[in-house]
């Protein structure tokens, strides 16, 4: 059914009597992917959708909660019966094809807890604006995983010594429905890819991975942004060199090598690809607009991370950064999993108030509080996250 | 009148017979389903808002107006929006247009970007027309390094 949004219904003649095209109709996407009435619709076509930081309060990220980002459009007609992936390129000792069912039963399964968050989140707030879809905040999530090791399979088909990066391949369409074109198809260097924790994945929150989420099968690689976990992955190549598949060259989730003042040129040839994402932080209880008696202590929850890095210190402020106070941050509960924090705090009198929060991770590194380096696409904003909070 | 009106104008018409097919198509269809599940379905909800459906997406709604906003897409309306329509929303929705403030070498760099690698055709004498509206209704906005937070929805906190 989804297949058919956004394209004419070129057999139109054919659809069954009585049936309700989708794409003519207003498509809901609450229905469709089974969202949260709150979650914020930023693009139908491709689907674009993000969470707000009060839904994202569970410790592991429901479903519905679950930011969605596409670039092409989702594919259709996937039959997980007769999916295929297949390992190529030029550092793979040999081609070889799997099915599905050869990967689940062929290799061992592991579950992780991984912080899949978009290169571009938090890009609205960039100023001069950049283009694309302006994320706030809520393009994170922390679902639980279950899957293959993609170290597991890539040795199974043997990997050469002068091997530098794999690059994933996908069924999904490119927007302007060109079959030569793909909509992304990016990677990582051997090191990440080869780590514990990357994971060939079948199974999302412990039930097969929904749709929209990369059905039947998705390379899962935490920490790094989330557009090199690719969806509806059927092709994995070992490179000999970067890949240079759509959206790793150019401009596409790269960042001035250099820092650049904001609205500054920059040529292709001094962007370099992003690897791990900055430390972060978000206040996901209470929503931002809490009335508070005077005299009543507030508590707050949320969750922080730090790409391939730990959180090592939590801290709020609730005089605007003047003072900080720290508060507990739980490990992680495995490598890549985001960690919640929890605070209990009491206000000296009425007034307005924001409470901020700010992580630093385990080298030192915090989060600023005003916008990070400006960059031409708008990736990495890791500025702190406040809520508003009213005592009266 | 020039070849490219014309050409517009015979579109134009065949979408209008479609639009009306595709009513006529609906319209079959309910009266099926009615015929299959007889009076039970009578009075459902689902069956009217098909019939409601066809008669919503008639050709002269399809470009509704309200509150200075083009219903259908979300744009605003001013000059140029037709020619904004009719090119910028055939890959993409036009919430990527709406969500998006630039300068006017941004926009035409985002334009170049899409004709280089994302199929976009040449747009003509269009272009011009579509950089105006575009820069006119869509500009950038200061927000400096950080902005106040706003629109905040105050509710009483109960614990």
């Amino acid at each position: 059914m989804i297949g058919i949004l956004g394209a004419d219904i070129v057999f139109g003649n054919l659809i069954p009597k009585g049936y309700q095209p989708l794409a003519l109709q207003d498509p809901d996407p609450f229905k469709m992917f089974g969202l949260d009435d709150e979650m914020v619709v930023l693009n139908e076509r491709p689907w674009n959708i993000e969470a707000k930081a009060h839904l994202l309060n569970d410790k592991v990220t429901p479903n519905k909660a679950m930011f969605i980002r596409n670039n092409g459009l989702i594919p259709e007609n996937i039959d997980a019966g007769t999916w295929t992936l297949r390992i190529d390129g030029e550092s793979a000792k040999q081609e070889k094809t799997y099915t599905l069912a050869a990967l689940k039963s062929k290799f061992q399964q592991y579950t992780y807890q991984l912080t899949l968050e978009c290169g571009g989140n938090g890009r609205s707030e960039f100023d001069p604006p950049a283009k694309g879809n302006q994320w706030t905040v809520g393009a994170v999530s922390c679902a639980t995983w279950t899957g293959i090791r993609l170290r597991d399979i890539l040795e199974d088909a043997g990997i050469k010594d002068d091997a530098v990066y794999i690059g994933y391949h996908a069924a999904d369409t490119h927007l302007s429905r060109d079959s030569n074109k793909e909509p992304i198809s990016r990677g990582v260097p051997m090191a990440k890819a080869l780590q514990d924790e990357t994971l060939l994945a079948f199974q999302m929150n412990g039930a097969a991975i929904p749709l929209a989420h990369g059905h039947p099968l998705r390379l899962v690689v935490g920490g790094w942004p989330a557009s090199v976990s690719g969806k509806w992955v059927n092709r994995i190549s070992i490179r000999n060199k970067v890949h240079d598949g759509t959206k790793m060259t150019g401009t596409a989730y790269r960042v001035p090598c250099n820092t650049v003042a904001p609205g500054e040129k920059v040529n292709d040839e001094a962007m370099c690809i992003i690897e791990s994402m900055p430390v972060k932080s978000l206040i996901t209880y209470p929503k931002s607009g809490a009335l508070l008696k005077q005299g009543k202590k507030l508590n707050i929850r949320g969750h922080a991370w730090a790409g391939e890095l730990e959180v090592a210190r939590m801290e709020y402020s609730i005089d605007f950064g003047a003072t900080w106070k720290e508060c507990p941050i739980e490990k992680p509960v495995n490598r890549l999993a985001w960690q919640h924090f929890s605070a209990r705090i009491g206000f000296p009198k009425k007034g307005y108030y924001e409470v901020w929060a700010r992580a630093t991770d385990s080298q030192g590194v915090g989060q600023p509080m005003v916008l990070p380096g400006w960059n031409p696409k708008g990736y990495l904003n890791n500025a702190c996250h406040r809520i508003a909070v009213k005592v009266v | 009148m020039d070849k490219q009106q014309k050409i517009r104008r015979q579109i134009k018409a065949i979408y209008k017979l479609l639009v009306i097919a595709f009513a006529l198509f609906v319209v079959i269809g309910v009266f099926m389903v009615y015929a299959i599940y007889n009076h039970e379905t009578l009075l459902s909800t689902k069956t009217s808002s098909v019939t409601e459906y066809a008669i919503i997406d008639s050709e002269e709604d399809l470009d509704k107006i309200e509150n200075g906003i083009h219903v259908r897409t979300g744009l605003v309306d001013a000059a140029g929006l037709m020619e904004v329509v009719n090119n910028c929303t055939n890959c993409h929705s036009a919430q990527l247009v709406t969500q998006n403030r630039m300068d006017k070498e941004s926009w035409l760099a985002t334009i170049r970007w899409m004709q280089e690698t994302q199929n976009l055709w040449d747009l003509g004498k269009n272009e011009e027309i579509i950089i105006d509206y575009l820069v006119t209704n869509y500009p950038p906005r200061k927000k400096g390094r950080r902005a106040t937070l706003t629109d905040i929805d105050w509710y009483e906190l109960e614990e």
